[in-house]
């Protein structure tokens, strides 16, 4: 979001209004509406006078509503813009023309009364639809409660609660008499799968949010009793299991139960719930939470025409599996919960997917609308050591355990400090200002941050040191958050402690930084895919619709992958051979990667008996695509199984239904869940199975429609529209039956007969059946990922599929520079999500071949040859062949850093018997006088105590 | 009342200034285009801006 806000090349319009949107590809005319915000943008300093000043109440909605504040205003201190502005509805002086008070009030003469709305066109070649979703009916909570009770809230309002910039600053009260509630109930799929209020489709992301909300709330209370009502646990993303897994060691329960009503019952409410063996049971409650799901945008049927795309019945933007980021208009593409409910990866996803279609679209005007950022000449900072420390709040992440003000007390006494201060959240837009003036102000060379971590936020304050003329190097980052507060969130004394201490040995180290000069090499502009299933061939052909060269290796005979037969590969695979960019190695197999982000070099094997060879390619992004494949357990929930013609997975299941007759569908069928997932023999939900298997459930009935079709399950996961297609499967009388894994289905095969025995929770007994077929819902597993992981050093989940760098905000990107991941090799996934993902691995892919050039970090080693005696232990020693022998005048073999191909490691510094090598922002000056301003004060505390 | 043009080549409108289209406007720069991000309420950032810490990373969402 900062981001967005410094970006010289987004120009965000606010309080604007889509009003028209008409032209075609490339070429598209929109008109735009701006409401006043009675504010001037660039004068307000948003220093919250007038708010203070501002008679008239209004309902803070940027809070759900949870308290007040005035209607001229800010949502939160950190928004972009950090402009306030005058709420029209409820102003006094734009309601009833008085009032005026704000006006004298602001010393910037910021309030403007006269501001009309602006009407603008703009010409753009492409548009991305991203407008979020809505908000499911006050009518459907009613029936909850809400609206009659201040305790039943929803959870996106439990989130404000949960919030230290919310209503009661972080802390959980009722709303109805402030007090702490103990017993919190969340109730799940409220207006999802609910067709009562028309939302047939499952939401995705409710009971993940509601997980993560019970959890932060044990956080808050230790000793909350919270309990999680639901129909289905839906957390089939990558790793969400092992989370509902935490929140049960934690001691959240959870009740597979339909919810009848929650009543109020004197101070407490009064939940009624049903389970599926019949019973009725009520429960008190403090408070309930509502897991409201997601709808449709309220503005979506007018967005749609407008701009001439079609809605699905649901009045989400309509798409098709194989085009999931296209609206029905060319050149309009769609992003996030629009596109259906989805995820926070999820829509971060499809976001660079739908921006590299876009940019594939329009790709000759590329560059042509790019304003370049200028900084500042770096200034010459002297030899007065002037450091800065800022220390961070991060809300209540840091400020609730460490003693914030305590620690920027400290440094401040400490030498070479001339400036301290805290900050609420020091990497909010706002901050970023307050940091730039106060770099000028107290004439600062040196910064030291104490916050979070420097892997999401260093390059944030670099930036802004540069902007504030000063090299990035002269900066210092302390992670009291993760290293203090988080680790010991029950010790706060301790945790205050050793902030000190690390802020203590990050000044230290500061007073011996200095600037390092940026350094940058050219990219060459050629991808390497690995994989040519859908993902790979998604992958190439859009890094060759945005003009790039790639290489596209598979190991088998022919592209294609798990899904040859579907008529959607067999129209890649055209498209792949036709496109003159793509060099297809087929029978390939990667053998060796040297090199960095812009520069790779890979030798590859490829071809088979006599026309096998290695060769080398050159490249400058890798987009690994290796897949996954079916797993086929011996085991299945204890019982041994023997595949056969009657016992089948369910894809040659599916396999069997496409033939032809009546006969390929059995009279009666046995269809097994998680057959080897969760838990059983994989550890994760395989994402894909209870959806194929409810198809698969569906084909039978079709074509037999007096088949007995029973599905034992644990969770039925068909999230998204995909619950339609379980509604009508039950509909048809598919028979649901949960199964729990302290009492497993047991399976037997005896001469030609199947026995099937489990418990049914309806009849509360034990059944037997012998069915036909056997059906089961085995998982998937990656391709071998341990090889591939090792020649590019990136990193896999314990699972074996590749992890990304931050499961949220760059989700196909790895840790590597330059390498990223899509398809089934990331996770299990249906077709769609596939596709969006590796749209979105080519759109990340992109980005340093339409730079050309890359940044090398400074951080890397350097050789004083004055000292180097030639030993070349070094040498040998690099594992990126990154420093070489070369002779000095006297001809005498002095070592050299290769600068584009090092790590950084340190390796070489650390073994040099002479120490020439240093390490860029890590001399050996550097680092001893850190370890001495640790030990230096333990040893005086030791000595004072002694 | 005067209406503006805003005309330049190489640009995208993204509608919408959530999660997703701030992300989308973001890699449209570094993919080398120009983007107009289109909100129809004072701030960017939509429901995520709301949201206390994000699974599983527990990071504040700003």
């Amino acid at each position: 979001m900062v981001e967005a806000g410094r970006s010289p090349n987004i120009e965000i319009l606010t309080n604007a209004d889509l009003l028209s949107l008409k032209g075609k590809p490339g070429k598209f005319k929109a008109d735009i509406r701006q409401r006043p915000r009675y504010i001037i943008t660039e004068d307000c300093t948003a220093c919250g006078l007038c708010t203070t000043y501002c008679p008239r109440h209004q309902v803070d909605d940027y809070n759900e509503g949870l308290n007040i504040t005035r209607p001229i205003h800010i949502d939160y201190p950190q928004a972009v813009p950090a402009t306030y502005y005058i709420d029209p509805r409820s102003c006094l002086h734009l309601t009833h023309e008085t009032c005026q008070i704000c006006v004298p009030v602001c010393q910037s003469k910021a309030i403007d009364f006269s501001q009309e709305p602006e009407e603008m066109t703009l010409e753009v070649g492409a548009v991305i639809m991203s407008p979020g979703f809505g908000r499911i009916s006050e009518e459907t909570l009613a029936k909850y409660s809400y609206g009659k009770h201040p305790d039943v809230v929803t959870s996106i309002e439990f989130e404000r609660l949960l919030n230290p910039s919310g209503p009661f600053a972080g802390e959980v009260k009722t709303l109805s008499d402030n007090r702490h509630p103990h017993k919190i109930a969340f109730i799940q799929c409220v207006g999802s799968r609910d067709i009562g209020c028309d939302n047939g489709y499952c939401s995705s992301v409710c009971c993940m949010y509601a997980i993560k909300e019970a959890m932060v709330a044990k956080e808050h209370d230790p000793e909350a009793d919270i309990t999680v009502y639901y129909m289905d646990i839906r957390t089939q993303g990558k790793e969400f299991d092992a989370a509902q897994k935490r929140a049960e060691d934690k001691g959240i329960k959870f009740v597979r139960a339909k919810v009848a009503d929650v009543m109020p019952w004197g101070d407490h409410l009064r939940l009624t719930y049903s389970t599926l063996d019949g019973q009725h049971s009520f429960m008190p409650y403090d408070m309930v939470v509502l897991s409201v799901g997601l709808e449709s945008p309220p503005d979506a049927e007018k967005l749609a025409d407008l701009a001439g795309f079609k809605l699905n019945k649901y009045n989400f933007c309509d798409t098709d599996t194989f085009t999931p980021l296209e609206t029905s208009k060319e050149g309009i593409y769609v992003a996030g919960a629009f596109n259906g409910p989805m995820d926070i990866p999820e829509s971060v996803t499809q976001s660079s997917g739908a921006a590299s279609i876009a940019a594939g679209l329009i790709k000759k005007q590329r560059g042509k609308g790019i304003v370049h950022k200028s900084y500042p000449d770096e200034k010459d900072i002297g030899d007065e050591v002037r450091i800065g420390v800022f220390v961070c709040h991060c809300g209540i992440n840091i400020g609730s355990v460490v003693d914030v003000p305590d620690v920027s007390t400290y440094a401040g006494d400490m030498e070479g400090v001339v400036y301290y201060t805290e900050s609420l959240y020091s990497c909010s837009q706002d901050a970023q200002e307050v940091l730039k003036d106060k770099i000028k102000e107290h004439d600062l060379n040196r910064v030291v941050i104490a916050a979070c971590s420097p892997r999401t936020h260093e390059p944030l304050f670099q930036e802004t040191l540069k902007d504030a003329g000063l090299n990035r190097s002269l900066f210092e980052m302390v992670n009291i958050r993760d290293q203090c507060s988080w680790v010991h969130a029950n010790e706060p004394d301790a945790a205050t402690d050793k902030s000190k201490d690390l802020v203590r040995m990050a000044v230290a180290k500061a007073r011996h930084i200095q600037p390092l000069p940026e350094q940058t090499v050219p990219v060459n502009k050629t991808g390497l895919v690995l994989g040519g299933g859908i993902a790979g061939m998604t992958a190439a052909l859009n890094l060759a619709d945005q003009g790039y060269n790639c290489f596209l290796l598979e190991k088998e005979d022919s592209l294609g992958g798990n899904f040859k037969k579907l008529a959607h590969t067999k129209k890649l695979i055209d498209q792949v051979k036709k496109n003159k960019l793509i060099s297809e190695y087929t029978n390939a197999q990667l053998q060796a990667t040297s090199g960095f982000v812009g520069n790779f070099s890979s030798v590859i094997s490829t071809g088979k008996g006599s026309k096998a060879k290695e060769i080398t390619l050159d490249h400058g992004v890798i987009i690994i695509a290796t897949g996954a494949h079916e797993h086929r357990p011996e085991t299945v929930l204890g019982n041994s199984i023997k595949y056969s013609k009657k016992i089948v997975t369910q894809s040659e299941l599916a396999e069997q239904l496409a033939g032809k007759g009546k006969k390929v569908a059995p009279d009666s069928i046995v269809m097994v869940q998680c057959a080897g997932s969760r838990g059983d023999d994989l550890n994760y939900c395989s994402k894909t199975c209870c959806t194929t298997a409810v198809e698969n459930a569906l084909k039978v009935k079709e074509i037999n429609p007096d088949s007995q079709v029973i599905m034992l399950y644990r969770d039925i996961r068909t999230y998204g529209y995909a619950e339609d297609l379980y509604q009508e499967a039950r509909q048809k009388g598919v028979l649901f039956i949960p199964y729990e894994m302290d009492n497993k289905p047991t399976i037997t095969e005896k001469g030609t007969k199947i026995t099937v025995s489990f418990y049914d929770p309806i009849l509360r007994d034990d059944v037997s059946v012998n069915p036909q077929m056997l059906a089961l819902s085995v998982g998937m597993v990656p391709e071998e990922t341990d090889t591939l992981s090792k020649l590019l050093k990136v990193p896999v989940t314990a699972d074996s599929f590749f992890l990304e760098a931050h499961v949220k905000l760059r989700p196909v990107e790895l840790p590597v520079d330059g390498v990223y991941v899509c398809g089934l090799a990331h996770s299990p996934k249906p077709i769609n999500e596939i596709i969006a993902q590796s749209q979105a691995a080519s759109a990340k892919a992109a980005m340093p071949l339409v730079k050309g050039y890359v940044t090398v970090d400074p951080i890397v080693s350097n050789v004083d040859k004055s000292i180097c005696i030639g030993c070349k232990l070094c040498t040998s020693l690099c594992p990126y062949q990154a420093i070489q022998m070369v002779k000095d005048e006297n001809n005498r073999p002095k070592a050299e850093t290769v600068v584009a191909s090092c790590k950084a490691c340190g390796i070489c510094a650390s073994h040099c018997p002479t120490f020439a090598i240093s390490m860029g922002g890590f001399t050996n000056e550097q680092l001893t006088s850190q370890i001495e301003a640790f030990g230096k004060e333990i040893k005086e505390k030791e000595t004072e105590a002694a | 009342m005067a209406k503006a043009k805003k005309s330049r080549e190489g640009t995208v409108m993204v509608l919408g200034g959530g999660i997703a289209g701030v992300q989308a406007a973001l890699d449209l720069t570094d993919l080398g285009y120009y983007v107009y991000l289109v909100e129809k309420s004072p701030a960017i950032g939509g429901v995520m801006a709301q949201l206390d810490k994000t699974f599983p990373t527990n990071d504040c969402s700003l």
